[in-house]
């Protein structure tokens, strides 16, 4: 792929098993890249290898951060956890403080932007960690099941809210939810075995973020859904019966 | 009604205690009667202020060393891991060591003035502030850690930035074991060898007879102990209102 990001991964173990072998992962520029797969499977350990938080692998360079859960600091209010970029590089200049304002406009927290966030709703607080995660302006933007603890009506909107803010820029989305991959994934990959393989799948080729309703996704949502539960042993004992 | 519990508790205690002086007759240099410590409190208030600010510099000074000490060597412990290694489990042995003890020598190499007492107290104290702050600067969370890696920042500022006001809540109960250690460690510096502070009134009072002196040495103490954690706990309180338990409250 020309125009892409690389990440490759020699090899790399987990409690004994071979995780990872010669594995290579492209992240097309500007583009949405979703790697979905079940629980243990090696998705974040990927993600983390992609933040070159794993010691041997060389990540993918600049890249911003949001997990599963929102990570914000109970000690500093929204502003100040959306600056904390900056703020850890020792650099918060009144541009930057200006473009934190604006973004938290943007993520709808205008009127909370002096509140802590043991004040804030779950959706209020992973929309600051998407504010923060914007203000980082890097060229990647990983995403660990950010939108997981939400209920789903907020999961849909703040799925349409990063889809928005997010456009144009590469993102790697780890997910375990197939609606979620294949509202917002322009490419999308499942993890399977051991060593993991990426198997590439196909996702409806209308504009993100999709209707969820669009009947394109609901039929590949049925198929991607038994895929996961046919792949591993439980799955097939339990379509077996 | 529920701030006037404890007061109420108190005044009964109190009147127990009259009771008891009363039924039994017991002699005053035995058992004075809570009428008769609060005369001596009266009476011989200027005694006991005088004695009291030399114990309060104490522990004041104690409580500035200690925790100056201790987060210090939390910092340190946190930071390098070598010295971690090297130290941590000599400074755990050290605590089987009783700070009592070592309080006659304290006196014997410092001297009778302050100096000895601030070192009882300083050593008290060292222990629990180091180990709340540097078992809080162990648990940051790590997702917080990674995040600020992935931002780009060094480890000096993920520890100036994070884990330090991360650990800021185990540090302020460090701090309040210590108000309430602090104290005992001037006390017991002044037992061994003094000629000023509440410890030497109480022994002085105590080979004199003057029972009621020392009871009211002993109230003057407490009330210098709790006003201290009262003191200490407030401050905590305030600059951790991030805190959800202390939110709540």
């Amino acid at each position: 792929m020309a125009d892409a990001l690389r990440l490759r991964v020699d090899r790399l173990d987990y409690g004994g098993e071979a995780l990872f072998r010669d594995l290579v992962l492209d992240l097309p520029k500007g583009r949405w890249t979703a790697l979905i797969g079940g629980s243990g499977v090696g998705k974040t350990t990927l993600l983390r290898a992609a933040a070159g938080l794993v010691p041997g692998v060389e990540g993918l360079g600049p890249a911003a951060l949001m997990a599963q859960s929102d990570l914000l600091l109970p000690w500093l209010d929204v502003e100040a956890n959306v600056l904390l970029g900056p703020r850890l590089r020792g650099g918060v200049t009144p541009d930057l403080r200006a473009k934190a304002a604006d973004l938290i406009e943007r993520v709808g927290l205008g009127d909370a932007r002096k509140r802590l966030p043991a004040e804030l709703s779950g959706g209020m607080r992973q929309r600051a960690a998407l504010a923060r995660t914007l203000l980082e302006d890097r060229p990647l933007v990983l995403m660990d099941e950010p939108f997981s603890a939400l209920d789903a009506i907020t999961r849909h909107r703040v799925q349409d809210l990063a889809a928005e803010l997010l456009d144009g820029r590469t993102v790697l989305l780890v997910t375990h939810s197939p609606p979620e991959a294949l509202r917002l994934a322009h490419r999308l990959l499942l993890l399977e075995g051991r060593p993991v393989r990426l198997r590439p799948l196909d996702v409806p080729a209308s504009p993100t973020p999709r209707r969820a309703d669009d009947p394109a996704l609901l039929r590949r949502q049925g198929q991607l859904l038994e895929a996961l539960a046919g792949e591993g042993d439980k799955g097939r004992a339990t379509c077996a019966a | 009604m529920r701030g006037l519990r404890p007061l109420v508790t108190a005044a009964g205690l109190l009147l127990l205690w009259q009771a008891v002086v009363w039924a039994t007759g017991v002699q005053r240099f035995i058992l004075p009667g809570p009428a008769a410590v609060g005369k001596a409190l009266w009476g011989r208030r200027d005694l006991l202020a005088l004695h009291a600010a030399v114990t309060a510099a104490e522990v004041a000074i104690g409580i500035v060393l200690g925790c100056l000490t201790g987060v210090l060597m939390a910092l340190l412990l946190a930071a390098f891991a070598p010295l971690r290694r090297w130290l941590l489990p000599v400074l755990v042995m050290s605590q089987a060591l009783p700070v009592f003890a070592l309080a006659p020598l304290l006196v014997l190499w410092l001297g009778y003035g302050m100096a000895s007492k601030v070192a009882v107290a300083v050593l008290i104290i060292f222990f629990p502030v180091t180990s709340a702050f540097y078992d809080g600067l162990k648990r940051t969370e790590p997702g917080w850690i990674e995040l600020a890696r992935v931002m780009g920042a060094k480890p000096g500022a993920i520890l100036r930035r994070i884990r330090v006001p991360a650990a800021l809540p185990a540090f302020a109960s460090g701090l309040r074991v210590a108000a309430v250690y602090a104290p005992i460690g001037a006390v017991i510096g002044e037992w061994v060898g003094s000629s000023r502070g509440l410890g030497f009134l109480m022994l002085h009072a105590n080979g004199r007879m003057q029972t009621d002196l020392m009871f009211a040495a002993v109230v003057v103490l407490a009330a210098l102990s709790l006003g201290l954690y009262a003191l200490i706990d407030r401050l905590g309180r305030r600059l951790l209102r991030w805190q959800p338990e202390t939110l709540a409250v």
